[in-house]
């Protein structure tokens, strides 16, 4: 099984590049510097450098024994990002492409955020290396995170507020490239999530394998086998493609995605697009599975963690969901918010509210599991930032 | 073959063309039809119909807050070519679908095309749709007897032009900078040196547009392109006069005046 996108960006039928003619050259020109650094020792060795002191990596993958016991089914381990410098694994994909934007002598910087963790990352990658940072981010998603808009504008980055649309995640991606069609000699588009036109979703998924290859080896040396099980929580899809990814090759490691319930299964108020009203189409540069109505216009979403809340999928999943290689799964928002107390309570760890969705799903599964059975759950980030929010709504 | 009558007779006529914009659906489909006609009336070479969509990235704030408005009329591409149908009662202008791709993949491209030559739509314009993407669907408009009308930009490399070059029909598109639409103050060179460019590889009439909101712009532009294209300056004046009952009589009358005298 090959799961390498054709040259022209396609996973099956998934990906490609669908995006406004002025944009073409330069997704060209990035391809090409792309494919230069990708089996280039040098720069792999100075992203690998970073990645060990500057954000800390390995990080820890660290059996959850009293959720595991409590649970009372599969031993469950949780792969650490969230101790990853900037609190989750958003930081990987930053240093891997701010390194290529210097290669290519970009100057300027912009990205879209949700959640704010990828704005947070790209930020601090940016005042690393004193580059100008642009931040577009969804103004109802700066209510939900003020804290990180608050922590980006600490790093010396601006935070352009998007007030179009649902004022989420696809909105200020729209408006990011927007930015990048117009200024677009100048500017490196740094997109967060395994999403948009090829070169995209490859390089993102590239630059987060460390996060799977990590596991794979910590995995081996703790229990001297392979997992059982990998559970992730998707909303573009980064995180969990990074944990994946390097064990697709592995036929008995069983894979679990887990999209945003939200408050309902109604269109319009989840995230899962692989739920109702999720049909292959066309956003943002990539084919794959998209939340719209009949028309071809895409949904309005919801979900209690602004990383998850999102229309498509990046398209290496919805390859891997038709292929049937990956399970994909939901949690709802008061799953999600159990499980950020749960793991709080018996780990003394903190998740994020988009992680939550995955520890969600353990929490669902683990007891039907047997204690010889293994599981590895990705905590892609810490939950800090959601504190305020999650105290707003236990009120 | 609408089109490409239309920009014969403008050469045997040694002038050039006229192409205004305006999104369907803005302020309701029924006024829609008289700004169509009131178009033809002015002499518009081709008129580009916008499908309003839910996620316009390529589009400046003025034909993004357009596509908003249409879309609270809770009408999709059925219903345009409804319009199209009816309008082609009392007219024969060239009329191009100006679309993302998404609303005509759900519609089912077959269908599309088909109900299309039907209706009297002459070929579309995919914002997001590249020649390398376009293979199937260009296949079909073809089958169909319809245009597709490709973008190029101030970024295309002679080799993407060159590709454009096999593919488009009845005119190509040439987006005069790097950006969004909307309207500009200042015209930019950057359009003349990639119609010059443009010109090695095919014989099509070439359309410049994005960022010409003047009559003088429209007389600039026709120096060197074969038709110049006005989108948002006509958008900005429907939601200016979208409630007011001369609304159609205040557009003729603008889009008139972006006609360079004499």
């Amino acid at each position: 099984m090959n799961f390498q996108p054709n040259e022209r960006g396609y996973w099956g039928e998934f990906g490609g590049r669908f995006v406004p003619e002025t944009l073409m050259s330069p997704l060209e020109e990035l391809t090409s510097a792309y494919f230069a650094i990708r089996d280039d020792s040098e720069f792999q060795a100075e992203f690998l450098n970073l990645l060990q002191d500057f954000s800390g990596r390995p990080t820890p993958l660290f059996y959850a024994k009293r959720l595991s016991e409590t649970l009372g089914g599969a031993k469950i381990y949780l792969k650490r990002e969230d101790l990853g410098h900037t609190g989750s694994h958003k930081i990987n994909n930053a240093i891997g492409q701010v390194l290529l934007a210097k290669r290519m002598g970009k100057k300027r910087i912009i990205a879209e955020t949700g959640a704010g963790q990828h704005g947070v990352a790209t930020a601090t990658v940016c005042a690393l290396f004193g580059l100008e940072c642009v931040v577009y981010m969804g103004t109802e998603d700066m209510r939900r995170q003020e804290l990180n808009v608050f922590r980006m504008r600490l790093l010396g980055a601006e935070v352009r507020g998007v007030d179009s649309g649902s004022k989420t995640l696809k909105d200020a991606i729209n408006e990011a490239l927007r930015d990048w069609v117009t200024n677009v000699d100048t500017t490196y588009y740094l997109l967060g999530s395994a999403l948009g036109p090829h070169p995209y979703p490859l390089m993102v998924r590239d630059f987060q394998s460390h996060i799977g290859k990590e596991a794979r080896q910590q995995i081996l040396e703790k229990e001297g086998r392979l997992p059982d099980l990998l559970v992730a929580c998707v909303g573009g899809g980064s995180n969990s493609i990074g944990l994946f990814h390097p064990f697709l090759q592995d036929e008995n490691v069983q894979m679990i995605g887990v999209e945003a319930g939200g408050k309902s299964s109604k269109l319009g108020e989840h995230a899962a697009r692989f739920m109702e009203g999720g049909k292959v189409g066309v956003l943002q540069g990539t084919k794959s599975y998209l939340l719209q109505d009949d028309r071809g216009n895409i949904s309005l979403t919801h979900s209690i963690s602004a990383g998850l809340d999102y229309a498509s999928i990046g398209p290496e999943h919805a390859y891997l969901h038709d292929l049937g290689r990956v399970e994909y799964v939901s949690a709802n928002d008061e799953e999600a918010l159990k499980a950020f107390q749960t793991l709080s309570q018996t780990e003394g760890i903190i998740p994020a509210l988009e992680s939550s969705h995955g520890i969600a799903h353990a929490i669902k599964i683990a007891p039907e599991m047997s204690p010889n059975e293994i599981m590895v759950v990705n905590l892609s980030g810490r939950g800090d930032k959601d504190v305020n929010q999650v105290q707003e709504m236990l009120a | 073959m609408r089109i490409q009558n239309k920009f014969s007779q403008l050469k045997t006529n040694q002038t050039k063309g006229f192409i205004p914009f305006i999104t369907a659906g803005d302020p309701d489909l029924k006024q829609t039809k008289e700004l169509i006609l009131a178009l033809a009336r002015i002499d518009s070479t081709v008129i580009e119909l916008g499908v309003p969509f839910s996620d316009p990235m390529a589009d400046g704030v003025v034909i993004q807050k357009a596509s908003e408005r249409a879309l609270k009329n809770n009408f999709g591409i059925a219903e345009i070519f409804d319009l199209v149908k009816d309008v082609r009662k009392e007219t024969q202008v060239p009329i191009i679908l100006f679309s993302y791709f998404n609303p005509l993949l759900q519609y089912g491209l077959e269908k599309l095309c088909a109900d299309a030559k039907d209706a009297g739509v002459d070929g579309f314009l995919v914002t997001d749709l590249v020649p390398e993407e376009a293979e199937d669907f260009s296949n079909l408009l073809k089958k169909h007897d319809l245009d597709m009308i490709f973008l190029i930009a101030p970024t295309s490399s002679d080799e993407r032009l060159k590709m454009v070059a096999e593919r488009a029909s009845g005119f190509i598109y040439a987006v005069s900078r790097t950006g969004v639409t909307g309207a500009r103050e200042t015209t930019s060179q950057s359009a003349e040196i990639l119609v010059n460019r443009m010109r090695q590889f095919s014989d099509l009439p070439i359309a410049v547009g994005f960022g010409i909101s003047t009559a003088d712009q429209v007389a600039e532009t026709w120096k060197y392109a074969d038709a110049a294209v006005v989108g948002s300056a006509i958008v900005r004046e429907i939601e200016k006069f979208g409630s007011d009952e001369k609304l159609v009589e205040k557009i003729e009358d603008f889009a008139g005046n972006l006609l360079p005298k004499n």
